[in-house]
């Protein structure tokens, strides 16, 4: 033999099979639910405008008219939310069986606490999200929504009603704290699953991700502790 | 100084093992750690206890023999260090060390703190070379090669294959020893024709060792005796991702 | 005995080039009967197992590191030597051939010598195909530099890691060819296992034997048994007193020391070498005035200078501390001093070319070589003598070949700098693929296996070494004696030697080794990994070896390289070689453990390059 060899398998199976196949479809889809946070905070924080302006918003999401393009995002979220939880599942295995005898005793020398706790962080994201959609879309915990009309909810009086309960809104505030320090790891860390590295543009990056992680954290904070301080009646 | 040592214990691959404690009382700030190891073994065999084994050779920080976790981190506290170029003035009388083998799946221990690293030899073989055949190559200088590749390639040539990447790492992956390879054949002009199916087929034998997955955590670069960049594993993600999607 | 060396006569530069056509070729369909073990994963031991395996032979290569990329080249820093005039400085392969007989103080053979330098050119252009990162110029060109014992520049290196570099080069040739003596009995170093392996042919790469003297360069595990054991089965062993100091170690700190560690001499070509002028002079260096700084080897050598040879550079520091002019707490070291290439020169181009170097000197002695000027200290470092190899590297055992530092060949009494990498991968590449062909294409071979008297009587040798290490149970560690055994080489056989000390040695070698076999203490069994009866094995191989070389030191009337007697010397105190009696190479033939061996004399003759005085001033 002398020249290299190659397993023969279809390149999508090669490429999933490999460790930094998964990595990138985590990144890949990590960027969409990235986009997803950005564009909800952008969203919500409408609640600071004219009183009425984020029930129109709300208004022309849930426009039948608009219906289609609805579930074409959420299916493609929920798609993404599934292959970053399968993936994500499946390299927590692979750590595991990695290395199946543990130190006595381990140090740090460089881990981040986001980029430690991403494995913790997730999950809990991710009860928070369920738990969030019960909350103020589904009604299934709290206050029941209410409604200006047909496919015209409320949002403002909702959100209002939710986080007048001091126990919820901290929830929410340790949710997105955990949300922004997965973004902090995740945002910079995508950059490098691709593969892409610069010594001049790498340091930049995770500045960035953390100036990213800290303004949607400080956005997403805001609104209930606007309701609780009272700006927001 | 007196130093008070914990060290892992184990007959052979099959035995349970354990942590064993031992003092050396009479440490001068001169040693090496290893040859702190050997004034504690020379004093074991005089207590007819079996010696500690430990990898060592060159004991020159080159070889990439030696190696074990001392206090939770890869050769020991001092960065870009070798554990055999790590010297006990770095440490302070009364000190205890706790010293266990590398572990991961893919590194099995032979004996006490020895691991087989035979895993890293066999990433090699699936492709961290350039294949040509002795004699067929043209003159030294018929390929240029600019100066700044010359030394980023460099840079990850370094690699001394010790596995201190993999022990540290809390993933137990063997990223950044597969991506220095990588990143060191694919900076040079000769490294091109073969470089996606390098990324391939390294990767591939990798995952088929049962290394870990690299997240991106930078504990290995913290600790490689060579002091390799992440960067090179950006590099084989970028080669692997881009041999998947163009590879015919 | 009469050695035939079998080398080429007629014109010098077509010599091997004539050889190689009159060598019998195997046919390429025939590679694949046949076997051939090489023991060693080095520079030679290595280039010459993927060669081989390239070329279609069945090849097992054997190492004792978990990796064959863990063999001592690896430590190589400095560089690799090739005459390849790339800067115009008037190189030729005539001038390093010319250089390296001269280095070598007239006792190699010209015909090895005249092969090596041509090949140096083939080698740099296998290790830049193979991806080894040289050092470049901004233009992309190769770079190179100056080393000890030459005028031109004609050493090419990647970074203070040439060694390195070269060695994975022929570990991933080697790794790419996986799946690939009529024998050798190894004790399988994990599991205690005594097995036999056979072939058609066996190649020793296994390095020198520079830890006999238990202190140097060599790596802990570097060891003379193979080359020692085929000595005890007839290969004679050519040349051992040939032992190189390095001028620039680290000096030794403590009973503890275990190893010496080796500064690139390419410091030498920054660095200035001085001891203070007046004895015990202990103010600290940036204290010393230059008025009363002794820079010796500028002021004995001005024409070389710093970049002298190595037994020269060596001797005259040893001198130095004699005299009571050297530095540091033990008093045996002298500076190497780097302030006036950083002032002309400024810090970062002396950190880009020695920047490891300087940081692994500051790792071990806590000092910092940019402030102050580096210690150093000669320490043993490379065995020019090996077992004694004609023109195919194959020893007097037909079919068993001894390639690298293993052999005898190419350096005569003293090897250059950037030679060793230079010819060791000149075996493995080059020569032996070459030669081998021959000597298995010219005899037919029985089928022999683990049944053959021959296995079996190895077999239970190796067995009854290894019961009879661990049975004897005695008082003292396996390293104790090896310390013991090195400081009376190192003290009579080292770097000056005369006949009393000679003679003294000869009469504390062998007690100590009987001593050795009665009372040493090895623990553990032979049936797992027992790092201390490996140590054991060897250093029991080290014993008989260092009798061998005192006897050679003893019976070599004369000063000739890295041999210096001191009772034969120039009234300046250089080297006086005796060409009229030992223009020869001493090749012994084992008798038995403390019988005196005899010796076969190989005679030397310059055709090209004649016998002069080596002069550097």
């Amino acid at each position: 033999m002398s020249a290299i060899a190659i397993n023969p398998v279809h390149r999508v199976v090669r490429f999933y099979e490999a460790p930094i196949g998964k990595k990138a479809i985590m990144a890949l889809t990590g960027v969409m639910l990235f986009g997803y946070v950005l564009a909800h905070l952008l969203g919500n924080l409408q609640i600071y405008g004219d009183p009425q302006q984020i029930n129109k918003y709300a208004a022309f999401l849930h426009n039948p008219a608009n219906a289609g393009l609805l579930w074409v995002a959420r299916s493609a979220l929920l798609l993404a939310v599934g292959m970053h939880i399968v993936a994500s599942l499946q390299l927590w295995k692979l750590k595991n069986d990695a290395r199946p005898v543990a130190y006595v005793k381990k140090e740090d020398a460089a881990a981040t606490y986001a980029s430690r706790t991403m494995m913790w962080s997730g999950p809990i994201v991710a009860a928070f999200v369920i738990f969030h959609v019960l909350h103020l879309t589904v009604g299934a915990v709290g206050p029941l929504p209410q409604e200006i009309g047909p496919n015209e909810p409320n949002v403002r009086a909702n959100v209002i009603a939710g986080f007048s309960n001091p126990a919820i809104s901290a929830f929410y505030i340790l949710a997105i704290a955990l949300l922004c320090t997965h973004l902090y790891h995740g945002l910079w860390s995508m950059f490098q699953s691709l593969g892409f590295s610069h010594p001049r543009y790498t340091p930049k990056l995770k500045m960035g991700a953390a100036i990213f992680a800290i303004l949607i954290a400080i956005g997403n904070c805001s609104i209930p502790i606007a309701v609780m301080v009272g700006l927001v009646k | 100084m007196r130093i008070i040592l914990h060290i892992w214990r184990q007959r052979n691959a099959s035995d349970k093992g354990k942590m064993s404690r031992y003092e050396v009382p009479d440490v001068n700030h001169e040693m090496s750690f290893l040859q702190m190891l050997d004034v504690l073994n020379e004093d074991l065999i005089v207590r007819n206890e079996e010696p500690v084994a430990f990898d060592h050779d060159c004991r020159e920080g080159i070889c990439g023999m030696c190696g074990c976790m001392v206090n939770g981190m890869a050769h020991g506290p001092l960065p870009g260090t070798t554990l055999c170029q790590l010297h006990m003035r770095h440490f302070k009388d009364g000190d205890e060390l706790y010293l266990e083998p590398w572990r991961a799946k893919a590194f099995p221990v032979v004996k006490d703190l020895v691991v087989d690293r035979g895993a890293l030899d066999r990433i090699i073989a699936a492709g961290g070379y350039i294949s040509v055949a002795t004699g067929s190559a043209p003159d030294g200088n018929a390929v240029l090669v600019p100066k700044e590749n010359a030394e980023r390639s460099m840079d990850a040539a370094a690699c001394i294959g010790c596995g201190a990447c993999v022990a540290m790492c809390p993933n137990a992956a063997a990223a950044l020893f597969t991506g220095a390879k990588i990143a060191h054949l694919g900076l040079l002009p000769q490294g091109q024709p073969e470089r996606e199916q390098r990324a391939i087929a390294m990767v591939a034998q990798a995952r088929q060792e049962l290394f870990g997955s690299c997240t991106n955590i930078g504990e290995c670069e913290a600790v490689c005796p060579k002091e390799i960049k992440l960067e090179v594993i950006a590099r084989m993600n970028a080669d692997f991702i881009r041999a998947s999607l163009t590879g015919r | 005995m009469e050695l035939n060396s079998k080398s080429p006569t007629g014109p010098i530069e077509t010599r091997w080039e004539r050889h190689r056509f009159n060598l019998k070729l195997v046919n390429p369909a025939n590679k694949r009967k046949y076997t051939i073990i090489v023991v060693g994963s080095g520079l030679a031991g290595g280039s010459a197992a993927a060669s081989l395996a390239e070329l279609g032979y069945n090849v097992d290569c054997f190492c004792f590191q978990d990796s064959p990329r863990r063999a001592h080249s690896i430590a190589a820093q400095g560089g690799i030597n090739a005459a390849k005039n790339y800067h115009n400085d008037g190189d030729s392969v005539y001038r390093l051939f010319y250089d390296t007989v001269k280095g070598g103080d007239f006792r190699a053979r010209e015909s090895n010598v005249y092969r090596l330098a041509g090949i140096s050119l083939n080698i740099i252009d296998q290790c830049v195909a193979q991806g080894v990162p040289f050092a470049r110029e901004y233009s992309g060109y190769l770079d190179n530099r100056s080393f000890g014992g030459a005028q031109v520049s004609r050493t090419f290196y990647a970074r203070g890691q040439t060694g390195q570099q070269l060695l994975l080069g022929a570990y991933q040739a080697l790794e790419r060819q996986i799946g690939f003596a009529r024998g050798i009995v190894t004790r399988d170093l994990i599991s205690g296992k005594i097995e036999s392996h056979f072939a058609d042919a066996v190649v020793l790469g296994t390095g020198g034997y520079g830890n006999v003297y238990y202190l140097s360069t060599n790596a802990k595990g570097c060891n003379a048994t193979a080359i020692w054991r085929a000595h005890k089965r007839g290969a004679l062993f050519a040349n051992p007193c040939f032992t190189q100091i390095h001028p620039t170690c680290i000096p030794v700190s403590g009973e503890y020391q275990s190893k010496l560690t080796l500064m690139s001499e390419s410091l030498r070509n920054d660095g200035r070498v001085w001891v203070p002028e007046k004895k015990g002079d202990k103010r600290a260096p940036s204290q010393i005035p230059e008025a009363e700084r002794d820079y010796f080897l500028e002021r004995k050598y001005p024409s070389f200078g710093n970049l002298v040879p190595r037994d020269v550079a060596s001797r005259n520091a040893k001198a130095a501390c004699d005299e009571g002019r050297g530095v540091g707490e033990s008093g045996l070291a002298v500076y190497l001093d780097f302030r006036d290439a950083i002032e002309r020169l400024g810090a970062s181009v002396i950190k880009e070319r020695y920047g490891n170097l300087f940081d692994m000197y500051n790792r071990i002695t806590g000092e910092d070589p940019y402030k102050d000027p580096m210690r150093i200290y000669p320490a043993i470092h490379y065995t020019m003598g090996g077992l004694w190899v004609d023109y195919n590297l194959m020893s007097n055992v037909p079919g068993l070949y001894v390639i690298g530092e293993a052999n005898f060949s190419d350096h005569g009494a003293n090897r250059l700098g950037a030679s060793a990498l230079m010819q060791g991968l000149a075996d493995g590449y080059f020569v032996l693929p070459n030669t081998i062909g021959d000597y298995l294409a010219s005899n037919k071979f029985e089928k022999v296996d683990a049944s053959h008297a021959a296995a079996r009587e190895a077999e239970s040798d190796v067995q009854a070494v290894t019961r009879k290490l661990l049975d004897a149970k005695g008082k003292r560690s396996v390293d104790s004696y090896h310390r013991e055994l090195g400081k009376i080489m190192w003290e009579h056989c080292g770097m000056a030697r005369n006949t009393e000390g000679l003679k003294h040695a000869l009469a504390l070698i062998p007690p100590l080794r009987e001593q050795y076999w009665s009372d040493v203490k090895v623990l553990g069994s032979g049936e797992e990994l027992n790092q201390s009866l490996e140590k054991a094995g060897r250093v029991a191989d080290f014993f008989e070896l260092a009798e061998l070389m005192c006897r050679d030191a003893l019976e070599r009337n004369e000063s000739c390289g890295g041999h210096f007697r001191e009772e034969y010397q120039t009234p300046e105190g250089e080297a006086a070689r005796d060409d009229e009696n030992f223009a020869y190479a001493a090749a012994w033939g084992f008798q038995g453990v403390g019988q005196p061996p005899v010796l076969h004399k190989e005679p030397l003759t310059f055709e090209y390059v004649h016998p002069s005085q080596r002069s550097y001033k």
